[in-house]
């Protein structure tokens, strides 16, 4: 592999991690705090990313779509949360998955029935629709810079807002331990609607971001659902920051396994995910 | 508070009653039903025996297994890389194969699982089923995305599978084989070493037993049988893919489990019945206008076990004999 391949390479890694880092804060967070096993997560960005398809459709413009595909999906989110999840706390983690699972049945449908079963494509927004060349043969698309860009930003955003800020401070200490901080004056069920609906809408956000790389097909939440397990799993249960780490881990086992070993490119994450359960049964930064 | 909760396996004359007379049904069944149904009531015992084996873990064990599909799928695929192309496989040596090489797959599998508890443990056994479901799906030399065909069903001392009868038949030994396996495991010292492990694994830890190598058997025990299902299911309906052990069929086990009730055997029996019976209860639902029910089958089954579940918080299935204890 040339240093211009190991380069794409590298940048595809960190993109694809950071967006899995994106999808995995809010379900690690929503596992940490109100102790949800949330099936559903992947059906968030599935919707995000219909949603953007939807959206660009109708007003030709994705940034639009994106902005007001997130304001959707925050209040989408907090229904959820204080209409169905809210009640499903203190239950066993058997109703949890059921009723996330039937969830996912009802997203799926509702998206057949109003988007139809087809693959559809989001265009590539005209002002990032070019590529930087790298070498005579080797280009990269300016729309994956901006991903990486955007994905960073918000990265880098959560980071502050969960280790820097008042409100970061409350959700680590409902994370930690719910029943203490609740004891302690914070308010837990507000703050359960507000790290609810942050998951779901930085879901459907990176759903709305990858759609016009990946295209847009039913189940696509299914797959990324799953890495997101893997994610929290290797990062540990409640913890924003090993969910950073064991996102961009995964990230690069992927991406140089699919380069470098393709046959076994998709078993090379779990046998990461193996090893870790091996030596640190609780993830890499358990609280 | 202990002595209660042991009896909740023993189950009630009602259930008794209603399970004889089940089996009388199922014996005469082939005599009066139609190929299709006889088909499609095959289908439902071998999902029978898939939810036991599940129950083995989700019910007695306390574990719960969103992966359990991918033992289920492997030992089709055993049989479908053993079936030549042109003759059948013979049934007593492809079936003990399938049903070893998934039990190997468990333990494999469950060396790594069974460390993890709760909330782990549900996502670590998806993961694991993905990782199977990938590798089979992603390489094409296993059959692809496409899955394999067994041309000719397997067949072997006197029995051929072709015969739908014969292959009931043989299905309905396995179940009731299956079911009185697990029932008697249930009251030997090894089941109720596995229930001490649900109700309490510290204290069951306390008293000497070491809980990694229980639940590592029933594991493994649980991959076994899954895998006679699966072998089954293969030489049912002919051909197999990547979604055997897909993320719906081991989640569809679960609610299987759920409906009939947990922990007994007989509830996860009833429930696979009772599942299948709804799924094609929303499936053939009538067109209302312009809309047509039954194609949006999915709508009502995931609104049945989101909401219905939400609405009686105190459902514990068809069969949950005396419900006590906190």
């Amino acid at each position: 592999m040339d240093l211009a391949n190991f380069f794409i390479q590298l940048l595809n890694s960190v993109q694809y991690g950071l967006l899995l880092f994106l999808l995995a804060a809010g379900l690690t967070l929503i596992f940490g705090i109100m102790g949800v096993v949330n099936l559903a997560h992947g059906a968030f960005y599935m919707l995000g990313a219909y949603m953007a398809y939807a959206l660009t459709a109708a007003w030709g413009n994705l940034a639009l779509a994106i902005a007001a595909g997130t304001l959707l999906s925050v209040v989408f989110g907090w229904l959820l949360e204080k209409i169905l999840f809210r009640h499903f706390y203190h239950r066993s983690h058997l109703d949890q998955v059921l009723l996330t699972f039937g969830l996912i049945y009802i997203f799926e449908e509702l998206r057949s029935m109003l988007w139809g079963d087809d693959v559809h494509n989001v265009a590539v927004p005209a002002l990032l629709d070019w590529s930087i060349q790298l070498t005579d043969t080797l280009s990269y698309p300016a729309y994956r810079l901006f991903m990486l860009a955007m994905c960073s930003a918000l990265a880098l955003a959560l980071w502050f807002m969960i280790s820097k800020t008042k409100l970061g401070m409350k959700i680590r200490a409902g994370a930690f331990n719910s029943d203490m901080a609740q004891s302690l004056g914070i308010n837990i069920v507000r703050l359960h609607s507000l790290v609810f609906a942050m998951g779901v809408a930085l879901a459907a956000l990176s759903g709305m971001l990858i759609s016009p790389l990946s295209s847009v097909y039913p189940h696509m939440g299914a797959q990324v659902l799953i890495m997101c397990f893997v994610v929290v799993v290797i990062g540990g249960i409640g913890s924003v920051r090993g969910a950073l780490t064991a996102a961009l881990l995964v990230g690069l086992v992927d991406t140089f396994g699919k380069v470098l070993l393709p046959q076994f490119a998709s078993m090379l994450v779990y046998v990461l995910m193996a090893l870790v359960l091996l030596y640190k049964p609780e993830g890499l930064f358990k609280q | 508070m202990s002595t209660p909760q042991g009896h909740l396996e023993t189950l009630p004359r009602s259930v008794q009653l209603l399970m004889g007379l089940g089996l009388i049904a199922l014996l005469s069944f082939p005599f009066v039903g139609q190929d299709f149904y006889i088909q499609m009531v095959t289908r439902m015992m071998i999902l029978a025996i898939f939810a036991m084996s599940l129950d083995l873990l989700q019910g007695i064990t306390g574990l719960v297994s969103l992966g359990h599909a991918a033992y289920f799928g492997f030992a089709g695929y055993v049989l479908a890389f053993l079936s030549p192309a042109d003759a059948p496989a013979s049934w007593f040596i492809t079936l003990p194969l399938a049903i070893l090489t998934s039990a190997l797959l468990a333990l494999l599998i469950g060396f790594f699982v069974v460390r993890t508890q709760g909330i782990y443990f549900i996502m670590v056994t998806m993961a694991f089923a993905q990782m199977v479901y990938f590798l089979f799906f992603d390489n094409k030399e296993l059959g692809g995305s496409d899955g394999l065909y067994i041309n000719v069903r397997p067949a072997g001392w006197g029995l051929d599978f072709e015969n739908k009868q014969v292959l009931y038949f043989f299905t309905l030994a396995c179940l009731v084989l299956t079911y009185a396996f697990l029932r008697r495991l249930l009251w030997s010292p090894f089941g109720r070493t596995l229930n001490g492990i649900r109700l309490n694994e510290h204290r069951t830890q306390a008293l000497g037993y070491n809980s990694f190598n229980y639940k590592l058997t029933a594991f493994t025990l649980a991959g076994a049988l899954a895998g006679m299902a699966g072998y089954l299911w293969a030489a049912q309906s002919g051909y197999v893919n990547p979604e055997l052990m897909g993320f719906h069929m081991s989640a569809h086990a679960i609610m299987m489990v759920i409906l009939g009730g947990m922990g007994n055997v007989a509830g996860a029996l009833i429930g696979a019945f009772g599942f299948e019976l709804f799924l094609h209860f929303f499936k053939d639902l009538p067109k209302v206008g312009e809309f047509d029910l039954g194609k949006h089958w999915q709508l009502w089954m995931g609104t049945d076990c989101a909401g219905g579940h939400h609405c009686t918080p105190r459902f514990d299935g068809l069969v949950a004999p005396q419900r006590c204890g906190p």
